[in-house]
């Protein structure tokens, strides 16, 4: 799936936090269009960090980081915040749903954020909980879902702008296996239809199941990068891709772009 | 340290905001109770305060110093009634110029007394310096601080005598206040004699305290003791001090309704801000008093930890508003010194130890309550509490402002205030406590200003001539030899009809009249009443009307509501005017606003004394200027064709009553006070807001929420309760206006004109209803860039 076209471009970053050892050291990498990258690695690797580089949360000490052809190292608080609504897509392991806020309501943030039409976003988020098969929890609020669903749902706030890039951090963290399951197999159908993923996991089925490449870090640099096409080891479900999504989802897997 | 001691140590060291919002909160509360506590206090009988203070005269004794020796009056110090005496001082009355630099002016025609001593200090009426030193020679003047209107001259400039031979001139080098009011000038005892005419005597002063002086009775009683015990006819006037307190308590009551409303506000809302802050510092913590439940503390040691916790910044934020407020209420309590006629006023040594013990108490009350419930909960559901609101609550008003035609970032913030509910209440008070001081301010300044322009109205025009030259120089002394005025010097009277034409054809006049001033009785009021009559078209300049209309032709009369009072009467009634065995009807044609003579003074027409048999002459024209007329050059035309009659014009300037002036300070400081503590209630409580909702709002950054959209949030979220509050406080604050100020005119002896109380019009009121949401913004806007300001990764990782 994926193309010679980069969305992450990362060169020569380095980060460090006041005077400790740095968190990514030299790390250089290139993800894309159309991969599933998932990164692996113990705890304090530098796994977050790049998440939040390429993320525009945080800033590299030294390199550069470019994202769908932005600079993201250089942009401002306002520009970050552009960038993030315009071109990234992010899930979370805890979901960060907005308790008071209606699935539909925190599906629709995104678009309202950017100032999208009313009409045309609230076709879209229909669309996408329809895709993901929670329509029939759109009025519902966030602490009346399971946890797999209150994910899907997070997917859903991902997607909702056609992000160039989903960033998913341990998105099957806090899930149960059924519900692990389920989102690995999402994330594997949206990967399926063109969208490019970059994924941080400790899992290593989920990094089996979805990635088409894998890398992984310590202490900051990249040890092992598998290329694309290559995946991680199966330890577990031995599920390497399969449409468990578009079967829970049972909707037209075009609609994810 | 024990272990609790680090937990207390590591709440106020590691919440540094809130340690300094809880700091900056308790000062400025305390030092609002100090400044409020401390204007109460002093306006409760400030004249028996500094009476006592001062060891003020019960009396003082005027002895004619042709009828009686020093020694003589000296030796009424030893009469049995007598428990303390000061004196004999001689004195003398004469009439200043002051001048500077070659001008001169007339300050007034009132002469002034003055004392020879030597000290400010003595066993009675202790004066008080406010300004400079006191006499330590010959050639030094000490001048009493002016109860209304400026000064004579500030210390260093002179103040000369010209009607008294060799034209003594003295510095001024101080400024001193008697509450007895026992002298208006204070000079060596040795320089009476060159203010003494050729040939005459100087007067005696005694000032006595006496073992009871309660009563007018006991009063007069000394009083005739005094007269018996020297030769006859030698007391020649006394004061008595309940003449002094009657008029001083007068016009401290005019004070009182304005200081206790504001004194209320400040305390009440001190009150409410230490208990928003602190409960709110302790609600907030409610997943950390879980984590320290689970570590083994129990209630009672969370109870004290948290209590600890908010006593530490309360501590020092009261130790700071103690001095802060002391420091601040020095102009504060120095103008309401300068309204009462008082002496220098101080705040009261025991508020200094009530309000921050009282505050304390509020610390421990506000923070344990919550300590307490919180430790009672269960661990787990400590820990799974607190961080952010109840589920559920504030669902309806977030689809309903969903809804919206604005931006999310508006409507998130609309809806916030509805998940908490009981915090935005206090948000709600504190923003409506300080819309309503903004909205009372206010209107106390605009109405107190308009009764300003209408009491300076018995003056109003912006020239005036006098039509009695000043006397010659050789005409005569200004001294006096006894307690009562001194012999005026003969003026110069002049043709007041010839005056009249002359200022009609003076180009740039647009109108004038006459006025002069009578004593007259009126059936059924004992004594007489100042009348004063006015002559021409007087309609520009009249009185300001509480009811009926201004004088607009003969036998007409307008009074204040103290002659009403007094004689049963009400507008559209007929009172008898007699004089000289005449009598003649004449009507009330209107109630104006009038503070003189205790609201006795009375406004009539001229021509209601012709049937008295009187031909009145008017004293002083008033001269109103057409627009665009330049007052110096009309002036001097002016003067320049008066000289020939021998008077002169001058500007009139109509000055600002030093009551008015103490009122405004006073307005402004405790307004700019209470505005205050309302914005920091608000910042606390968006900060705890903020803090709260830090990792939801991490999310929406993360999502994409820019900076500006997250300002406009947290702004928004407190923006609909400010707004609210202050279409509340706003009527509140009038409410509180209509009530307070015919209280002080009442105090005054007067009803307020409607129109100085209708002082909220449309404009100024829509703008007094957009101070909540002012006070709101200004207060969530710094907690708001905070917000924006934190890194969406650090917001993303705090639990």
């Amino acid at each position: 799936m994926s193309s010679t076209t980069s969305v992450i471009d990362i060169r020569e970053v380095r980060k460090s936090y006041d005077d400790g050892p740095a968190a990514l050291d030299g790390l250089s990498l290139t993800v894309r269009a159309g991969e599933a990258l998932a990164v692996l690695g113990p705890s304090g690797s530098g796994k977050s960090t790049l998440l939040n580089l390429i993320a525009g949360l945080d800033k590299p000490t030294e390199g550069s980081v470019t994202v769908d052809g932005v600079r993201v190292d250089g942009l401002g608080e306002t520009g970050s915040a552009r960038f993030r609504r315009e071109r990234i897509g992010m899930v979370f392991q805890f979901f960060n749903l907005l308790d008071d806020l209606t699935v539909t309501d925190n599906v629709l943030l995104p678009s309202q954020l950017v100032g999208a039409g009313r009409a045309q976003a609230r076709a879209r988020a229909a669309e996408l909980l329809e895709y993901l098969g929670i329509a029939r929890h759109a009025r519902a609020y966030p602490g009346r879902l399971s946890g797999g669903e209150r994910q899907r749902v997070a997917v859903a706030r991902a997607l909702m702008n056609r992000p160039a890039l989903l960033l998913a951090d341990e998105p099957t963290g806090a899930l149960d296996t059924a519900s692990g399951a389920e989102v690995r197999a999402l994330l594997t159908e949206l990967n399926s239809d063109g969208q490019t993923i970059l994924l941080v996991t400790h899992d290593l089925a989920l990094a089996a199941a979805c990635a088409s490449r894998t890398i992984e870090l310590v202490d900051g640099r990249i040890v092992r990068d598998t290329g694309s096409g290559g995946r991680a080891p199966d330890l577990q479900s031995g599920t390497a891709g399969g449409s468990a999504a578009g079967s829970a989802a049972g909707g037209s897997s075009a609609v994810a772009r | 340290m024990s272990a609790l001691g680090k937990v207390v140590r590591a709440g106020v060291g590691r919440r540094r905001v809130q340690t300094v919002v809880m700091v900056l909160t308790t000062m400025l509360a305390v030092t609002a109770s100090i400044m409020a506590g401390g204007l109460v206090v002093a306006s409760q009988a400030p004249f028996d305060h500094a009476f006592a203070k001062q060891r003020g005269a019960h009396l003082t004794g005027r002895f004619d110093g042709g009828k009686a020796t020093s020694e003589q009056v000296a030796a009424t110090a030893h009469l049995p009634a007598v428990t303390a005496a000061a004196g004999p001082f001689a004195v003398v009355t004469a009439t200043p110029q002051f001048g500077e630099g070659g001008l001169v002016m007339m300050i007034g025609e009132a002469p002034l007394t003055i004392a020879g001593r030597a000290a400010a200090g003595g066993p009675v009426d202790a004066v008080t310096l406010t300004k400079g030193h006191w006499v330590t020679g010959p050639g030094q003047i000490v001048l009493t601080v002016p109860e209304d209107g400026p000064r004579m001259g500030e210390v260093g400039g002179t103040l000369s005598f010209p009607a008294l031979p060799g034209r003594p001139s003295l510095t001024i080098v101080g400024y001193a206040r008697s509450v007895s009011r026992t002298a208006d000038a204070w000079v060596a005892p040795a320089e009476i004699a060159a203010l003494t005419r050729p040939g005459a005597a100087p007067a005696y002063e005694m000032l006595y305290r006496f073992a009871h002086a309660g009563t007018g009775a006991g009063m007069a009683r000394d009083k005739n003791a005094l007269a018996a015990a020297v030769p006859p006819g030698a007391l020649s006037g006394t004061l008595s001090y309940l003449t002094t307190k009657h008029a001083a308590d007068r016009e401290t009551a005019t004070f009182v309704p304005f200081i206790v409303a504001f004194g209320v506000l400040g305390l009440a809302m001190s009150v409410l801000i230490i208990g928003i802050v602190v409960s709110g510092a302790v609600s907030a913590g409610t997943r950390r008093i879980g984590v320290l439940k689970s570590l083994g503390l129990t209630p009672g040691q969370v109870g004290r930890a948290y209590v600890g916790q908010a006593l530490i910044p309360a501590s020092a934020g009261t130790v700071l508003g103690v001095v802060l407020g002391n420091i601040a209420s020095v102009p504060l309590l120095a103008q309401a010194s300068d309204a009462y006629g008082a002496a220098p006023l101080t705040v009261a040594w025991w508020l200094d130890l009530a309000v921050p013990a009282g505050v304390l108490a509020l610390v421990v009350a506000s923070a344990l309550a919550p300590a307490l419930r919180a430790a009672r909960l269960r661990t787990v559901q400590a820990l799974a509490t607190g961080r952010t609101p109840q589920v559920g609550r504030g669902r309806l008003a977030a689809r309903a402002a969903s809804r919206l035609p604005l931006s999310r970032a508006l409507t998130l913030g609309l809806a916030g205030p509805f998940a908490r509910p009981a915090r935005s209440a206090t948000i709600w008070a504190a923003v409506a406590f300080g819309a309503v001081g903004v909205t009372f301010a206010f209107g106390l300044g605009s109405s107190l200003s308009a009764i300003q322009d209408g009491v300076n109205r018995h003056n109003p025009g912006q020239v005036s001539v006098s039509t009695f030259a000043p006397p010659p120089v050789d005409a005569g002394s200004g001294a006096g030899t006894d307690a009562g005025p001194p012999p005026p010097p003969e003026p110069v009277s002049a043709d007041t009809a010839a005056v009249a034409r002359t200022i009609a054809a003076q180009p740039g006049t647009a109108g004038s009249f006459g006025t002069v001033e009578q004593q007259a009785t009126f059936a059924g009021i004992p004594g007489a009443v100042r009348v004063t009559a006015y002559q021409g078209d007087s309609s520009w300049g009249g009185l300001q009307m509480v009811s009926g209309h201004w004088l607009d032709g003969s036998r007409q009369i307008v009074v204040g509501r103290r002659f009403l009072e007094a004689t049963g009467k009400h507008v559209g009634d007929s009172v008898t005017l007699e004089g000289d065995g005449r009598s003649v009807a004449v009507r009330v044609v209107g109630e104006a606003l009038t503070v003189d003579d205790d609201g006795m003074h009375v406004a009539a027409d001229t021509g209601s004394f012709t049937a008295l048999g009187r031909t009145l002459r008017p004293d002083t024209y008033e001269v109103h200027l057409a627009p665009g007329t330049d007052r110096a050059g009309y002036l001097q035309d002016l003067n320049t064709a008066l000289k020939p009659l021998g008077v002169e014009g001058r500007a009139q300037d109509n000055r600002i009553s030093s009551t008015i002036i103490a009122m405004d300070t006073m307005i402004a400081m405790l307004t700019v006070m209470l505005v205050a503590v309302a914005g920091l209630g608000v910042l606390n409580t968006v900060v705890l807001d903020t803090r709260e909702r830090v990792h939801d709002l991490g999310v929406m950054k993360a999502l994409g929420m820019a900076p500006r959209q997250t300002v406009a949030m947290v702004v928004t979220s407190v923006a609909g309760i400010g707004a609210v509050a202050g279409l509340i406080g706003v009527p509140l604050g009038m409410a509180l206006h209509g009530y307070v100020i015919p209280a002080m005119g009442s105090a005054a002896g007067t009803r307020i004109p409607p129109a100085d109380l209708h002082v909220y019009h449309p404009l100024p009121v829509l703008l007094l209803a957009l101070s909540g949401l002012v006070i709101a913004v200004a207060g969530a806007l710094l907690p708001a860039t905070w917000s924006a300001r934190t890194p969406t990764a650090t917001s993303l990782r705090t639990e």
